[in-house]
C-alpha cells in the first residue's frame, strides 16, 4: 500500500474500532483496528462477506454511527464537513410522495436552499442519469434501476467531494447491475470525486476501483488493500482479461485464508 | 457534461398507470359496460319491492314493519315540516365537533407518544387499558356530568372516535422505515424535519384508515348519547317515534342516519385518495363498518 502524503489524503481512518452491545448482554466487535488513507479522487471498493463491518465503516464516516475508539479525519486541512459527503444506500429510499425531480431536491429543501442554481443542477442530473423524461414521475412508476439512479443523483445534488456508496446495486438484477456500474464510472470520470464503494461482489469491486479494501468478519478487520492497475476507462470486457482474473483470484484467496483461519 | 441517455431494455419500461381500458379484451370490455354498482342497486330495489309486497299481502301491522312507501311518506313529511332537517343538523353538529376533537386529541397524543419515550411509557399502557372500557357505557355518566345538551354528546362522540384514531396514528408515525430516517439524517435533517418530510407523510395512509373507522363510530356515538338523554337530535327523534309507535318515522330517521354516515365516510375516503395519492392500494381497513 503506497504511503500517501498528507496533502492529497482526503479521508484518514486511524485505528477505528466499533463494539456493539447485543441484546443477550454480550458484545459484538464490528470493526477492529481499521486504518486507511484515501487519496482525493480515488475510487475505493470495500469488499467482504456480510458481517465484516463494511457498512459500519461507511456509517461511521458519514456520521450516522459513532466509533467506540479511533479517529476519522478529513483532509487536507480537515475542512471537509459532513455536507461534503454524499451517501447512496442499498435501497433507493426515495420519498414516494415526491416526484423524481423533487426527490433530487430533497437536500436543498432540507437546507432551504432551493434556488435557480439547484433547479438547474437537478435538470443537469436528470440528463446525466438518463432520466430527463421522468422528472415529473413518482418513484413507484420507475424500475428499480431507475430508482437507484435517482438515489445516486440525490447524493450528487449538493456536489459532495466524497461519495459513500453502501452496496448501491445490491438490490438490482445482474444485468442492470453491470450497466449501473459502468454508468457510475462515466459519472465519476467527469469530476473524479472520491468514492468509497461497499459491495460483496468481488468482480464488481475490481471492475470499478483503483484499490480494493478486503475486509474479514468477526471481528471486522482490514485484511489487505489490493491495487487494481487496470487501464481506464474500464469496460465490461475487462472482466475477461487475465489481469482482471488474477486480481479477483488474489482477493478471493485473501478472503478464503482468513475464513479457514477461524 | 456528457449526456447518458442510453438505458438498457431491463429498465426502460416504467410501470404503467393502472389498467388502461384499451388493453382490455373485447369480451371483458362488453362486461364492463354495466358497472357492478348497477347490480347492487337492482338487488336493493328488488328487496324493497319484496318488502312492499310482503307487507301488503300479509297485512303486516304498521307498528311492526311499515311498508317502504310509508317510510318514504314519513321521510317526505319530515323534510316538509322541517323536523328531520333541524334534528339532523343537531346530530351533525355533535358528530362534527366530537369527531374534530377526537382527531385533534388523537394526532397530538400520537405525536407525543411517538416522539417522547417517557410519554409512551407512562401514557400508552393507560390509554390501552382505558380502551377496554366500552365507551357507550360512559354515556350516562357524561349526561350526569355535562347535562342533556350538546356537550355530553360531543364528548361521547370524541371518546368513541379517539381510540381507533390514536392507534392508527401511532402506527402511522412509526411506519417510516429506519433507513429512510437515516437517509434524511445523512442530508443533515433535524428531528422536526424528519417529522415533517418523512414521518407525517408516512403516517397519512394509516391516519386515513383510522379516520374511516372513526367517522362511522362517531355517528353511532352521537345517536347512543342522544338515546340516553336529550331533547333534540336524530337519536331523540327515534326514541320519540318509538314512544308514539310511529315506526315509519323511526325507519325514516334510520334512513337519514345512514345517509349521513355514508356521506361522511365518502368525504373521508375522497379526502384520503386526494391526499394519499402515492399508495397504489387504498386504505380499506374496516371501510364497510
Amino acid at each position: 500500500m503506497p504511503t500517501s502524503t498528507d496533502t492529497d489524503c482526503v479521508i484518514r481512518l486511524d485505528a477505528l474500532s466499533m463494539v456493539y452491545p447485543t441484546k443477550s448482554g454480550g458484545t459484538v466487535q464490528a470493526l477492529d483496528d481499521v486504518s486507511l488513507s484515501v487519496r482525493a479522487g480515488e475510487f475505493i471498493s470495500i469488499v467482504g462477506p456480510s458481517g465484516c463491518g463494511k457498512s459500519t465503516l461507511l456509517r461511521i464516516i458519514m456520521g450516522l454511527s459513532r466509533q467506540t475508539s479511533g479517529q476519522v479525519t478529513f483532509g487536507p486541512s480537515d475542512d471537509t464537513h459532513r455536507n461534503q459527503l454524499g451517501m447512496v444506500f442499498q435501497q433507493p429510499l426515495l420519498l414516494p410522495w415526491r416526484t423524481v425531480r423533487k426527490n433530487l431536491l430533497t437536500s436543498p429543501d432540507l437546507h432551504r436552499a432551493r434556488d435557480a442554481a439547484t433547479h438547474a443542477k437537478a435538470e443537469e442530473l436528470l440528463v446525466m442519469l438518463g432520466l430527463e423524461e421522468f422528472g415529473d414521475r413518482y418513484p413507484n412508476e420507475l424500475s428499480g434501476g431507475m430508482q437507484q439512479r435517482v438515489g445516486i443523483g440525490r447524493a450528487l445534488m449538493h456536489d459532495p467531494r466524497i461519495l459513500l456508496m453502501d452496496e448501491p446495486f445490491g438490490a438490482l438484477d445482474a444485468m442492470t447491475r453491470d450497466q449501473m456500474g459502468l454508468d457510475l464510472l462515466k459519472i465519476w470520470d467527469q469530476d473524479r470525486k472520491t468514492v468509497l464503494f461497499v459491495t460483496h461482489s468481488i468482480p464488481e469491486a475490481v471492475l470499478l476501483a483503483d484499490r480494493v479494501v478486503v475486509m474479514t468478519p468477526r471481528p471486522g478487520r482490514l485484511a489487505d488493500v489490493v491495487e487494481v492497475a487496470l487501464p481506464r476507462p474500464r469496460r465490461l470486457e475487462n472482466i475477461n482479461t487475465p489481469e482482471f482474473g488474477e486480481i479477483v483470484l488474489k482477493i478471493r484467496k485473501l478472503l478464503d485464508s482468513e475464513h479457514s483461519a477461524h | 457534461m456528457s449526456t447518458n441517455t442510453e438505458r438498457h431494455p431491463g429498465e426502460t419500461a416504467p410501470v404503467e398507470a393502472p389498467a388502461s381500458s384499451d388493453s382490455a379484451t373485447p369480451v371483458r370490455r362488453r362486461r364492463r359496460r354495466v358497472p357492478e354498482i348497477t347490480y347492487s342497486v337492482l338487488v336493493f330495489l328488488g328487496l324493497l319491492v319484496v318488502w312492499q309486497v310482503v307487507v301488503k299481502v300479509f297485512d303486516v301491522s304498521t307498528i311492526l314493519v311499515p311498508a317502504p312507501t310509508a317510510v318514504a311518506d314519513s321521510l317526505i313529511d319530515g323534510f316538509r315540516d322541517g323536523s328531520l332537517v333541524t334534528h339532523s343538523l343537531v346530530t351533525c353538529k355533535e358528530i362534527l365537533i366530537g369527531f374534530g376533537i377526537a382527531v385533534g386529541a388523537a394526532l397530538v397524543s400520537a405525536v407525543l407518544i411517538t416522539q417522547f419515550r417517557a410519554v409512551e411509557r407512562v401514557l400508552f399502557p393507560l390509554l390501552i387499558l382505558t380502551q377496554t372500557i366500552p365507551k357507550v357505557a360512559m354515556a350516562p355518566l357524561l349526561i350526569v356530568w355535562f347535562g342533556i345538551g350538546v356537550s355530553s354528546k360531543v364528548l361521547t362522540v370524541a371518546l368513541i372516535a379517539f381510540f381507533p384514531l390514536l392507534i392508527n396514528a401511532v402506527l402511522g408515525f412509526r411506519s417510516a422505515a429506519h433507513e429512510q430516517v437515516e437517509m434524511l439524517r445523512s442530508f443533515g435533517a433535524s428531528r422536526t424535519q424528519v417529522m415533517r418530510h418523512l414521518q407525517i407523510p408516512s403516517a397519512l395512509p394509516h391516519i386515513f384508515a383510522g379516520l374511516e373507522v372513526a367517522v362511522i363510530l362517531s355517528v353511532t356515538g352521537a345517536v347512543v348519547a342522544e338515546f340516553v338523554g336529550s331533547s333534540e337530535g336524530l337519536g331523540y327523534l327515534i326514541q320519540a317515534s318509538n314512544f308514539t309507535l310511529d315506526v315509519a318515522r323511526t325507519f325514516a330517521v334510520i334512513v337519514v342516519l345512514s345517509a349521513i354516515g355514508i356521506a361522511l365516510h365518502a368525504i373521508v375516503v375522497q379526502l384520503g385518495k386526494w391526499l394519499v395519492f402515492w399508495t397504489a392500494t387504498p386504505t380499506d381497513t374496516a371501510g364497510e363498518v
